[in-house]
């Protein structure tokens, strides 16, 4: 990470300002109260419920973040479906 | 020439958006623009203090948007500057006693009669910043170069977009180049790069500022200041003039005053 970028005994404070302001913005940006994830979460979970069961208690919707090649930070929906069984006779 | 109206606001409070109005205001009025500064922290109002006009209040915001008075009777002359004149606001009121659509018939009434309409922003996102954007044209983004100024600054240029004031331009304030030279001070790129809009300038943090803010003389009037300077420059570069960023490394000492020389002559 940035912290070991330092040479000759310079202090690095501002890059560890600087990576952590990176990170920050990333959440920041994104724009998602708890709600907007309870919804999500509802809808995929109605939708993948037309395909197979899956266990709600392990259903898990949440914002992270990805680095890209230019090492910068994106937002990224993460949803774990854990599936316990498809259904059968559906389009 | 169209008149504009631009909006100095900030998210975090105490970066600077007051002085900056104040200094920006009174260049503009010394190059010969008709320009007003609207004070919009209602119940904190602080422009006319760094102005030095606090003893000419009457009217204000509050009472022209009620019509208490008219908005000739509220606006205050500022005698040393010609072509300057200043909107306070309400001391006694909150940011409630006005709403967007009032702010927006204002700058439109201002329009007809000023060239440069510059509102000062209150501190937060809430109804002080709404009025305060109601009748913006552009923006100009004021932050230092600290974590908790940069965030702020970047929600509110989201909040910005969202309004679709997308003419946006930054203002760094307060950088200390000692503190940049050893690494704990994030510099200018860094910051360009966390927020991503255009640069308008840059103003080095300066105990002259304080002394100008005592006094109530704007530290554009001060020629020896490096911030009175800057703003100076910015102000330049706000009505299209190119002017390059000023090189704020003073190094002391024979040789780096040398390098500095060179620098300065050979920069764009």
């Amino acid at each position: 990470m940035g912290f070991f970028k330092s040479f000759g005994g310079k202090s690095n404070s501002k890059n560890v300002a600087k990576e952590r302001l990176q990170l920050l913005l990333v959440h920041d940006r994104a724009d998602v109260s708890p709600k907007f994830l309870e919804t999500i979460k509802e809808e995929i979970l109605n939708v993948i419920s037309n395909y197979a069961d899956i266990d709600e208690d392990g259903l898990n919707v949440e914002i992270t973040k990805e680095k890209k090649n230019n090492d910068t930070y994106v937002p990224a929906l993460h949803a774990n479906i854990p599936i316990k069984k498809m259904k059968h006779g559906v389009r | 020439m169209m008149s504009e109206v631009i909006v100095i606001t900030s998210g975090k409070g105490g970066v600077g958006k007051t002085t900056t109005t104040a200094n920006i205001g009174t260049c503009l009025s010394m190059k010969g623009y008709k320009t007003v500064l609207v004070d919009t922290d209602i119940g904190l109002r602080n422009l006319d203090v760094v102005l030095g006009l606090e003893n000419r209040i009457v009217y204000d915001l509050v009472d022209v948007v009620e019509k208490q008075c008219r908005l000739k009777q509220a606006l205050i002359k500022d005698k040393r500057y010609d072509g300057l004149c200043l909107l306070p606001a309400a001391q006694t009121r909150d940011k409630t006693a006005v709403s967007p659509d009032q702010m927006r018939k204002l700058t439109d009434d201002l329009r007809q009669e000023f060239d440069y309409i510059l509102i000062d922003c209150p501190a937060g996102i809430e109804q002080g910043f709404k009025n305060a954007i109601a009748g913006a044209d552009r923006a100009l983004i004021v932050t230092t170069p600290e974590v908790s100024a940069v965030r702020d600054a970047d929600r509110i240029i989201g909040l910005l977009e969202a309004s679709e004031i997308e003419n946006q331009m930054l203002i760094i304030n307060r950088i200390k180049m000692d503190m940049v030279k050893r690494g704990d001070m994030m510099n200018i790129e860094d910051i360009m790069d966390i927020l991503a809009i255009d640069l308008l300038g840059v103003i080095p943090d300066d105990e002259n500022i304080v002394i100008s803010t005592n006094k109530g003389e704007p530290i554009v009037t001060d020629e020896k200041s490096l911030a009175g300077q800057s703003y100076r420059n910015l102000t330049e570069r706000l009505i299209g003039e190119d002017v390059p960023l000023i090189n704020l490394d003073t190094n002391n000492g024979f040789f780096g005053r040398l390098k500095n020389l060179f620098r300065i002559a050979s920069s764009r």
